[in-house]
């Protein structure tokens, strides 16, 4: 370093300041790197951002529950001592059934509702999944293997996650390998009765997917959620207070703290190339800045498409990318209500909590059909939160925040989203006056941020809020594509620490914080 | 021109198929890129001698012909191929390699740079998904012209002269790889001095409908020459002297292998001389200078081979005892003009270098009984036969 004229002054630049790219921005900072972290937007967050919908009402602008974030990780980058607190946890989820009924699902068994005579199938169920999720966790924490090559520790790691499912006993290892590649349709209708149960538990196999419940690999989706929460805080699932956002906050101050530089209103134009290896950023206003390694949260897509740009790569790198199967199906809608939501048959603790529009499979697939063909939703599927009634302050006194995420919406709509938004938007209304009569007559104001709204507010090519969908095609080893799954891209120097890479999307954090410690190996 | 539809008769007919069909006395003719063409006219020496001492007419319209053009048109073929491309002028052509993202060869060809930003890429296979992901990111435009153009090879000693004789003077000013305008017949036909033969030779660029009139007009203006239409047959036995390689028999594209080890790079190839690291970045280029650090594991060279027996996919082994197989070979004749027997071979380190003795395992049918010998052959350097007169320019009058 002594020789060096001038060493730059960044040792590692992160693009984006979405959580993933704070949890890796704070790992790099506080294993005392010299780190530049660059958001594009005035505000910090990218999609786990909160922000103002209408004047005084506030809200997580996509997911607005946190439940994947590991405690380790929590703890580990110390964000409760940086300001992260809860307004709920251990949130109940029910089901919305027709006629004003619901149904109840803790985390121990079906509390109340139809499908009361099922709970011990439902329980035997659930704690057989959860065995499975615990088998497969520990794979979410580490850079995924690889197959085919001649290095120890892909072996090791390949031995041992073929121990674990090998220590599951014979009847679970054999359960899991027959149940790993089937629909969620499928494993539902061989274990339960009811159409509430299976249409509630379906619905986090397809949340957030280009998927029905009937869609091949629906079973590895749902494994893939529960796992994740099983490396977070098992089905904790927990409302921060002042939104997502917060959690954001306290990850910028965890990396301040740690003698990170954060920038914001400093989109990045391109990733500069100096003999064949990262030599930093140009912003869009033309400023350079010179760092020998670069972790970009963006899309995949994004990154090489736009960022990099395809000269620097090889053909059939770039062939793979722009195949990437990205193409968002989740909307969010947003309301602005003058009084809290009645919604019939939840009483007011559950309503606190997570409410579910997917009343059966063949309700959650009939709505999936019509996305198939370029058509949202006649009758959509949606994850209901009302924020303010765990946290008041979201919104002016006395009135509330509905906060829904809603599908099948998709990216690409036949008719075109500037002329279909206003009547999605009025078909979710209608959906949602039946669930809570006198809601309609309520609202003050409505925003729909549909995938291309999402695609352009958090710059994700395609409004996908995976960056990419988690399928078997697209998991574990071969995300987001062979050449670029262990965070190290083909342009040494260029790592990928979004949620396009293992373990995916979610707030979760732990894509960041593998591509910072694997940037850490790297850069050694 | 039948009616048949298509699926009664898949393969398609070129420009100078009637001029070939009443040449043709053995009716030999075979498939090549979606396209029936002549295999033998009359006998593969005739032919074969031809194009050592006279001159001869080759149709290559099923060679696949792409146009690349646009603003991006030097990046985006910089980026496709090993050789810097910034260095080919307009009117020129430069004989390429191209390779997948692991280095490996996916096929070779010639571009032609027809203007300021239009080039043309002669390819064996097709290959419009490779070329058109190879876009993203580039602003290009990439389109098969294969149908579009008729293509006729000119080729022997006295090619020159027919072609002068038939009217397109200034021919002889042409140099290697060069390209030339010209009116032939009526008709406007671009001239490039390349060719699969390792002699003199032209390669005729034109429209469909001046297919005839050209080669009439060659024909016509040939016959004191000795002129002759061949076939790919004795077409192959010359690019095998001129130490050529023949897609799909010398090596395979990667994108078409499906085994591990069995695609090639073109350090492997005998192409470093097409490999330029040094312009930027191009597909394979990461995976090519790993490989050049580490020591290489086989490559493809010549043979000179004992005895006259052509050594046909002949395994080749390091003693006469058979023991230790050390590769094989990939093309292999007996060299009329050389008088040497002649082969191209994929051979294991260390065997590869000059002057190597290495064993040919040659089995051969003699009134169908088999014999097997074990011959010696040396690797040596290709080509085998390079005459001076297919560089010379202008070329000697005949």
């Amino acid at each position: 370093m002594a020789r060096q004229a001038s060493p730059a002054r960044y040792e590692f630049i992160v693009i984006g300041g979405g959580h993933n790219g704070l949890v890796c921005a704070a790992t790099l900072a506080r294993a005392g790197r010299r780190v530049l972290l660059l958001e594009a937007q005035s505000r910090l967050g990218g999609a786990a951002a909160t922000r103002e919908f209408a004047p005084g009402f506030r809200v997580s602008c996509c997911a607005h529950l946190l439940h994947l974030m590991p405690a380790a990780l929590i703890q580990s980058l110390e964000l409760e001592s940086y300001g992260l607190k809860f307004s709920a946890r251990g949130m109940p989820t029910t089901a919305l059934l027709p006629g004003g009924a619901s149904l109840e699902l803790t985390a121990t068994g079906v509390a109340a509702g139809a499908a009361a005579g099922e709970a011990g199938a439902y329980l035997a169920y659930l704690q057989r999944m959860r065995r499975f999720a615990r088998a497969l966790a520990p794979l979410f924490a580490k850079a995924p293997l690889r197959l085919g090559t001649a290095d120890w520790a892909d072996r090791w790691a390949l031995l041992r996650l073929g121990w674990r499912i090998r220590r599951l006993g014979r009847r679970d290892m054999r359960e899991l390998l027959r149940i790993g590649g089937m629909n969620v349709f499928d494993l539902l209708e061989e274990r339960f009765e009811s159409d509430a149960l299976k249409g509630a538990l379906a619905f986090d196999a397809v949340l957030g997917t280009n998927f029905g419940p009937r869609s091949p690999g629906t079973v590895l989706t749902l494994l893939y959620r529960m796992a994740a929460e099983s490396a977070g805080a098992e089905a904790a699932l927990s409302q921060p207070t002042g939104g997502l956002g917060a959690v954001c906050d306290a990850l910028a101050r965890s990396a301040a703290a740690g003698g990170a530089t954060i920038r914001t209103t400093s989109p990045v134009a391109r990733i500069l190339v100096a003999a064949d290896r990262t030599a930093g950023v140009e912003l869009e206003s033309g400023e350079r800045i010179e760092a020998a390694s670069v972790l970009s949260s963006a899309d995949p897509k994004t990154t090489f498409l736009k960022l990099l740009g395809t000269k620097y790569l090889d053909t059939g790198f770039v062939r793979r990318v722009s195949h990437i199967r990205a193409r968002g199906l989740a909307a969010k809608l947003h309301l602005a209500l003058d009084r809290p939501p009645r919604f019939a048959g939840v009483d007011a603790a559950a309503a606190k909590g997570r409410l579910l529009l997917a009343p059966s499979l063949n309700y959650l697939e009939r709505a999936y059909n019509h996305a198939k063909y370029g058509e949202y939703s006649a009758a959509p599927a949606m994850e209901i939160t009302v924020p303010t009634l765990n946290e008041p302050g979201l919104a002016p006194s006395g009135k509330h925040v509905l906060s829904a995420i809603v599908q099948y919406a998709p990216y690409a709509l036949e008719a075109g989203w500037q002329h279909e938004r206003e009547s999605f938007t009025r078909r979710c209304l209608e959906l949602l006056e039946v669930a809570a009569p006198g809601l309609g007559e309520s609202v003050l104001q409505a925003e729909l941020l549909a995938p291309p709204d999402i695609e352009r507010e958090f710059r994700i090519e395609g409004g996908h809020w995976h960056h990419g969908e988690l399928a078997f095609d697209q998991f574990f080893m071969v995300r987001p594509v062979p050449g670029a799954a262990q965070y190290q891209t083909p342009m040494p120097g260029l790592y990928l620490c979004g949620a396009g890479c293992h373990p995916g999307g979610g707030v979760m954090g732990l894509a960041g914080r593998n591509a910072a410690q694997r940037a850490l190996a790297g850069a050694a | 021109m039948s009616s048949a539809p298509h699926f009664q008769k898949p393969l398609l007919e070129t420009p100078f198929h009637a001029r070939a069909r009443a040449l043709s006395q053995v009716d030999s003719f075979v498939a090549w890129s979606g396209y029936s063409t002549v295999d033998v006219f009359t006998s593969v020496e005739q032919e074969y001698f031809a194009i050592r001492n006279a001159t001869t007419l080759y149709d290559l319209t099923p060679m696949v012909k792409y146009r690349i053009a646009g603003p991006d048109a030097v990046p985006y073929l910089n980026r496709l191929v090993t050789r810097d491309l910034a260095k080919l002028n307009t009117d020129r052509v430069a004989y390429c390699v191209w390779c997948n993202d692991a280095g490996h060869l996916i096929d070779d060809g010639t571009v032609f740079r027809l203007g300021e930003s239009e080039y043309r890429l002669c390819t064996a296979e097709r290959q419009i998904d490779w070329l058109l992901d190879s876009a993203i990111g580039f602003a290009v435009t990439v389109e098969e012209v294969t149908a579009e153009i008729a293509a006729l090879a000119v080729q022997g000693p006295t090619s020159c002269a027919v072609l002068k004789s038939a009217g397109l003077g200034g021919v002889e000013r042409l140099k290697p790889f060069e390209i030339g305008c010209f009116s032939l017949a009526g008709h406007s036909v671009t001239v490039s001095r390349t060719g699969f033969t390792g002699d003199l030779g032209y390669e005729l660029w034109m429209t469909p409908a001046a297919a005839e009139p050209v080669w009439d007009a060659l024909m016509a203006a040939g016959r004191s020459r000795g002129i002759r239409a061949i076939g790919s047959r004795a077409l192959n036995l010359a690019r095998l002297e001129a130490g050529f390689l023949s897609p799909n028999v010398d090596f395979l594209s990667a994108e078409h292998t499906l085994r591990t080890g069995r695609d090639r790079s073109p350090l492997e190839l005998g192409f470093a001389w097409l490999v330029d690291f040094d312009k930027g970045h191009f597909n394979g280029r990461r995976a090519l200078l790993a490989e050049r650090r580490r020591s290489p594991r086989r490559r493809l060279v010549g043979l000179d081979v004992a005895g006259n027996k052509p050594a046909h996919h002949a395994l080749l082994y390091a003693r006469a005892d058979g023991r230790r197989e050390i590769g094989s070979v990939t093309s292999a004749a007996w060299s009329p003009t050389c008088k040497r027997n002649i082969a191209l071979a994929m051979v294991d380190a260390p065997y590869f270098r000059t002057g190597t003795a290495v064993w040919a395992d040659i089995y051969l049918n003699r009134e169908l009984v088999w014999e097997r010998r074990m011959s010696r052959a040396e690797v040596v350097e290709r080509p085998f036969f390079a005459p001076a007169r297919r560089r010379a320019t202008p070329p000697a009058e005949f």
